[in-house]
């Protein structure tokens, strides 16, 4: 059966059991090529487009808008003109007699693990081998999840790590002072605890200013700086988001503001609001993102500049934002020094690397190269 | 947070950390210990299912065996919690809290009322409810009702291990009296919980299915059938919206009165007897305040107005099902005025 590739429903964190076919993107017949999105999925988080990691023909929409289809199941084929429609025909019947479906206990991808550092619990996912690690750093009030459609994607020919910060996800919710510096201190213990000599980092928000941090204290530990809709840059930071989301209790009272991080706000979910109050539930999760927001964000400013240290640091940086950015907004991307490559999404907002989550991948993997 | 454990775990788990956390925190009841006579701390069984078992080898007389007089112990642990200490009181099943009523509806209920908010009771009493465990009339009532009426007390009955867990803690933190109930059919479910210590606040109904065309509003081991119903009824194309209440008192009128808004047809489902249970009080709520809203009169599933019958097959027959909720939510989808 050579040259009949499967197009399979990806498993978007860890949680994924299945995912609905919304739309297709393109029509039996298309020419299909790497990179492009070929159908719109949601899960009961997140709504996605996949993209095709193939090269081809789609033969076959296995998969009609509105099944449900889980984890690995066959949702297309792909193949050339000359493979027979009796020969898909036999390929699709062959793959559905064979599939069983990945239960949710059987975890048969990576997990998290826990690991003891300075006195703190750090959560942190590690994914493929070999290579410079990429470490990944989310915002405040996220976590590795935050990663979710691009992890994977990264992982293919490298080894990356997402790491829950302090105060964050299932690390330890002690903070101390509550200022970047604080948070770079901890990145880089959790560097040495797991063995990473030289990282390439990319950060989120927060996590961005962060990345900086660690680079203007330890250049020779970073081989390259990507920075998605970045802390740091600028002065203004959205006050009233940063307050809403650390003083919200409820769904009710959350919702507004989470939807503020999409330019598409119809992408916050009930699951996804529910997953974020529940982090908000545990224990000194709220000690911890006010003191990070009294310190770091107080009054609407952004306390640590780290914009004039990026021309300091001697390696590659990459830039990318959203247009349409309500938490931070994109003109913070402007006039940087002339080692940053700038990329600006437009149309898309603070979660940019989840929204444009193909094209993202796209640049990031060209740039980590 | 990938770690799956049971709901009687999940509520081990909140008491123990707790106590580990807050040493005013004390456990006591019948059983609580231990009750099997020998080697004590070794052969702790740890209440009449287990679910207080191995905290007396961790924190020894924090944890109290007590004499099986309900209105002695219950009395002991009110009076406790006037005097600063955060107990944990297990009166092993709900239909025995006849026994010590004026110490719960008398006495907790009214100490911060009465002395003008200068005293605060920050007692739980656990208790089993529910009926399926074939134990029958005496030891399988869905009283929660009955505290939910009282001013001055805060009801919870929690469906899932992660609720169990979240809102046992809010509880003992909580500053006044909460009943507690586990529903005993509960105990062997499973699901995901987070190892840290965490809080659900009272007052706030859990959205546990999303739908446009019927609203099911529910508690306790009924939300797993409504669920269930919910499942069968999707495949028709019938898509409900199903509310955990989580606590009676206070009770989440909003999150209730919302979906109500958006589908217009309301089914009620609880395990209690009918009359002056929660069905009613939510359907007298939604037709008072959601009037407009409503495309069908409201349904309610209930048990009939009967004791729990020790027959298993009338038992089955007693306790609401999937097929009645399906039948109900049918019945409001189809209605033509």
């Amino acid at each position: 059966m050579s040259g009949i590739f499967k197009l399979t429903m990806p498993k978007w964190g860890l949680s994924m059991t299945e995912g609905r076919v919304v739309s297709w993107l393109v029509e039996e017949g298309a020419r299909i090529e790497p990179g492009m999105e070929v159908c719109d999925v949601e899960t009961d988080k997140i709504a996605n487009a996949i993209e095709s990691n193939l090269s081809g023909t789609l033969r076959r929409k296995v998969a009609q808008e509105g099944d449900v289809v889980s984890v690995s199941g066959l949702l297309g084929v792909v193949a050339d003109a000359s493979v027979s429609d009796a020969e898909i025909d036999a390929f699709v019947q062959d793959f559905q007699a064979a599939f069983v479906p990945p239960s949710a206990e059987d975890e048969s991808g990576p997990v998290p693990q826990k690991i003891e550092v300075a006195g703190r619990t750090l959560r942190y996912l590690k994914r493929g081998e070999g290579g410079v690690p990429v470490l990944l750093l989310h915002g405040f009030g996220g976590d590795l999840n935050n990663w979710l459609f691009n992890h994977e994607a990264l992982s293919g020919t490298r080894e990356v790590y997402a790491l829950d910060l302090p105060g964050h996800g299932e690390s330890s919710k002690q903070i101390e002072r509550g200022d970047i510096g604080e948070l770079a201190d901890a990145v880089v213990a959790f560097m040495d605890a797991v063995g990473i000599p030289k990282a390439h980092l990319v950060g989120h928000s927060l996590g961005g200013a962060v990345a900086v941090s660690v680079a203007s204290a330890e250049p020779e530990r970073v081989a390259s700086l990507t920075l998605i809709a970045s802390a740091g840059l600028g002065q203004e930071i959205n006050a009233d988001y940063i307050e809403g989301f650390v003083a919200a209790r409820t769904r009710n009272e959350l919702k507004p503001y989470l939807q503020q991080l999409f330019a598409d706000s119809d992408l916050v979910t009930r699951q996804l609001i529910d997953d974020v109050l529940k982090y908000k539930r545990l224990d000194g999760v709220d000690e911890a993102l006010r003191k990070i927001a009294d310190t770091a964000f107080a009054g609407g400013k952004q306390a640590s500049l780290v914009r004039n240290e990026l021309a300091e640091v001697p390696v590659p940086i990459l830039v990318v934002w959203g247009s349409a950015d309500r938490i931070i907004e994109a003109s913070h991307a402007r006039d940087l020094p002339g080692n940053a490559r700038v990329q600006i999404f437009p149309d898309r907002g603070h979660m940019v690397q989840m929204e444009a989550a193909a094209e993202v991948n796209r640049m990031l993997d060209e740039f980590l190269r | 947070m990938a770690r799956s454990i049971t709901f009687q775990q999940a509520i081990n788990e909140a008491l123990s950390q707790e106590m580990a956390r807050d040493p005013t925190v004390i456990v006591m009841g019948e059983d609580n210990v231990g009750g099997m006579g020998a080697d004590g701390e070794k052969d702790a069984w740890g209440g009449v299912l287990g679910v207080t078992k191995g905290l007396y080898p961790k924190y020894g007389d924090r944890v109290m065996d007590t004499p099986i007089s309900e209105s002695a112990f219950i009395g002991a642990a009110i009076g406790a919690a006037t005097a600063g200490m955060r107990p944990v009181a297990e009166l092993m099943f709900i239909d025995f809290m006849g026994v010590c009523f004026d110490q719960i509806f008398n006495q907790a209920a009214k100490f911060r009322y009465m002395f003008g908010g200068k005293a605060k009771t920050p007692v739980v009493i656990r208790t089993m409810v529910g009926a399926g465990f074939r134990a029958a009339a005496q030891h399988s009532q869905m009283l929660y009702s009955i505290f939910t009426h009282i001013p001055g007390l805060k009801v919870v009955i929690p469906a899932t291990p992660y609720d169990a867990k979240g809102l046992m803690i809010q509880s003992i933190r909580d500053n006044d009296p909460v009943i507690f109930c586990e529903h005993k059919m509960l105990y062997g479910v499973q699901g995901e919980v987070p190892e840290e210590i965490y809080t659900i606040p009272f007052g706030e109904a859990n959205v546990a299915r999303e739908g446009k065309n019927a609203t099911i509003v529910t508690l306790g081991r009924m939300l797993h059938v409504a669920l269930e119903a919910a499942t069968n009824l999707a495949k028709n194309n019938i898509q409900c919206e199903v509310i955990d209440l989580r606590t009676t008192s206070p009770m989440d009128e909003d999150t209730v009165l919302e979906s109500v808004e958006k589908t217009g047809r309301l089914v009620v489902v609880d395990e209690a007897n009918p009359r002056c249970n929660i069905a009613t009080d939510v359907s007298a709520i939604v037709a008072q305040k959601a009037f407009r809203a409503l495309k069908a009169p409201i349904e309610m599933v209930t048990a009939p107005h009967t004791p729990v019958p020790f027959s298993p097959d009338l038992e089955d027959l007693y306790i609401p099902t999937a097929a009645k909720i399906e039948a109900a939510v049918l019945k409001v989808t189809g209605y033509k005025g």
